[in-house]
């Protein structure tokens, strides 16, 4: 019951962390504290780790940022990115926040979806971005989704995706929550085709996402430290009054409990996609 | 105008409305109440088991939240955990085994938060049930008789026909939750249930709901009569079906709107 949404500001990096600080430029080089361990971390460095601190700390990756690290160089074709959102409810200050988001973040909807080669393997991807209204789905995002695994299915192609979601768009009503349902029948469809769907979970995923086609995949790999829940870590506190463990719907939490494969260093992602995927 | 999504938002929770317990009691015969999920707990906020309606046995599940105080706290005024939603899935996958229609009823303001939900995997839950009962083989009413709080609701309402009383609500978020997002102020919840478009007309033009059902004689015998006659005829006609899953696919298939930028 997470559906919360934000707008972030146009660098890609200050997508990062929900509490980062802003890019100090008093050293030289531009840095960016890591708001786990709060050391500086020279920009170069970051880039060149994936956006991972020395500490193990993920910041958020947009889209683009994430299909440059996964897919084959040149091997990408972006499928539905005419798709976009529309005011179906004529709700309030939509129309205009989605013009504002679009401008900033560069992106048509809050996935980016297509074909790629990981490892040499063919795939439909799927790309979730944290910096369109925190990657909720409305009836966009869902439409792409359902597409791109019909499509997966029709050319008989495992799908690998990358979620980041802060739940179901509300300005969208129930347009949004039936997208969850439409999206789960698309994911049911090619898995009894017999094919093979991976999600990797990255921070943070909550609400409807987690709730449907998320928690769907055959194998469900999860950035270190990523949020993975249903409701919201704020709303747990206050409707239960009780104080949350430390590592409450973390990554690792999630992992003990059961609800997801295995821990996936951004590092190590690529190289553990192509090895899942060859066994398939 | 901004009043009256609200005040059904105000009925649609109102504790003296039927509750599941109450159409099961009154629309089937020779109920027999199946307990438990068989992983870990059995959750009295959804009640299931086999039951008659007319002439033919069906599977009905159904979510409670109960009368009283002790009742409500009792069925954790409706809220389910991924039990309960394991529950359901199970006694649904019982019903394709023996090809009986799968009748629900939903009534809650949304899946349980708390820590026991989070931990035993609440999204997880829902989504296994959504992508399930997309491929049921037998027939599915949903009919959305209170609340129909988003996720936790529709975990219940992936089904060849949904139907909504005339004073239910069905939304994406509560709309105390969407003022307090959007505008930071829980106050402006009138505002919100307006903006939402969360009403059974509103549901019906958007092509969420197959029927509205009026709320004549609410929780008297003619009341549940007519739904009683209603469902018999539409499970009648969904038996003979030979596409039924296909026809649910498309169902959800066709629902939002985009537009194509090129």
């Amino acid at each position: 019951m997470a559906f919360i949404q934000f707008l972030k500001p146009k660098n890609a990096l200050e997508e990062g962390g929900r509490t980062a600080a802003p890019i100090q430029q008093d050293a030289g080089e531009p840095e960016k504290t890591c708001p786990n361990c709060h050391k500086p971390i020279p920009l170069s460095r970051l880039w060149s780790s994936y956006l991972v601190c020395p500490c193990g700390y993920h910041f958020r990756m947009n889209a683009r940022q994430r299909i440059t690290m996964i897919a084959d160089k040149g091997s990408f074709l972006e499928l539905f990115a005419g798709i976009v959102s529309d005011n179906p409810l004529q709700f309030p200050g939509y129309t205009e926040k989605l013009e504002t988001v679009q401008n900033i973040s560069g992106e048509a909807e809050a996935v980016v979806c297509g074909t790629a080669e990981i490892g040499g393997r063919k795939c439909c991807l799927f790309v979730m971005d944290p910096g369109f209204m925190m990657g909720s789905m409305g009836s966009a995002v869902g439409e792409k989704i359902t597409a791109l695994f019909e499509y997966a299915m029709q050319k008989r192609l495992p799908v690998v995706g990358f979620t980041v979601s802060g739940g179901a768009r509300m300005q969208e009503g129930l347009l949004s929550l039936m997208q969850m349902a439409k999206t789960s029948a698309a994911v049911k469809r090619h898995s009894d085709a017999g094919l093979l769907y991976i999600a990797v979970f990255t921070d943070p995923a909550t609400g409807g996402v987690t709730a449907s086609f998320a928690m769907e995949a055959d194998i469900l790999l999860a950035e270190p430290g990523a949020t993975i829940g249903f409701a919201g870590a704020r709303v747990i506190e206050q409707t239960t009054k009780k104080a949350l463990p430390k590592e409450f719907q973390k990554a690792e939490f999630v992992l003990q409990h059961g609800f997801v494969d295995t821990l996936a260093p951004r590092s190590t992602q690529k190289q553990l996609l192509t090895r899942l995927l060859n066994a398939h | 105008m901004n009043q009256i999504p609200y005040a059904v938002v105000k009925l649609a929770r109102d504790s003296q409305r039927p509750t599941g317990l109450d159409y099961i009691q009154n629309i089937f015969a020779d109920f027999i109440e199946l307990h438990g999920d068989r992983r870990y707990a059995d959750d009295p906020a959804i009640v299931g088991g086999l039951a008659r309606l007319q002439d033919r046995y069906v599977t009905v599940i159904a979510m409670e939240k109960g009368h009283t105080a002790k009742q409500r706290s009792c069925r954790n005024f409706g809220a389910p955990h991924p039990e309960g939603y394991r529950k359901a899935l199970r006694l649904m996958k019982q019903a394709e085994k023996f090809g009986r229609p799968v009748i629900c009823f939903v009534d809650t303001s949304g899946a349980s938060c708390g820590i026991g939900a989070e931990e035993r995997g609440q999204g997880q839950a829902i989504a296994e049930n959504l992508m399930e009962l997309s491929t049921l083989c037998v027939p599915v009413i949903s009919i959305l008789i209170g609340e129909g709080g988003s996720g936790g609701a529709l975990a219940l309402a992936v089904a060849d026909r949904v139907w909504m009383l005339s004073n239910a609500v069905y939304s994406v978020i509560s709309p105390e939750g969407c003022a307090s997002i959007l505008w930071k102020d829980s106050k402006k919840a009138e505002e919100a249930a307006a903006c939402l478009k969360l009403t059974a007309g509103d549901a019906l033009r958007l092509g969420i709901i197959e029927r509205i059902l009026p709320e004549t004689e609410l929780g008297e015998k003619p009341f549940y009569d007519r739904i009683r006659r209603a469902l018999a005829e539409e499970l009648e006609a969904l038996e003979k079906d030979p596409d039924l899953v296909p026809k649910r696919y498309d169902r959800f298939r066709r629902i939002g709107q985009v537009k194509e930028r090129t």
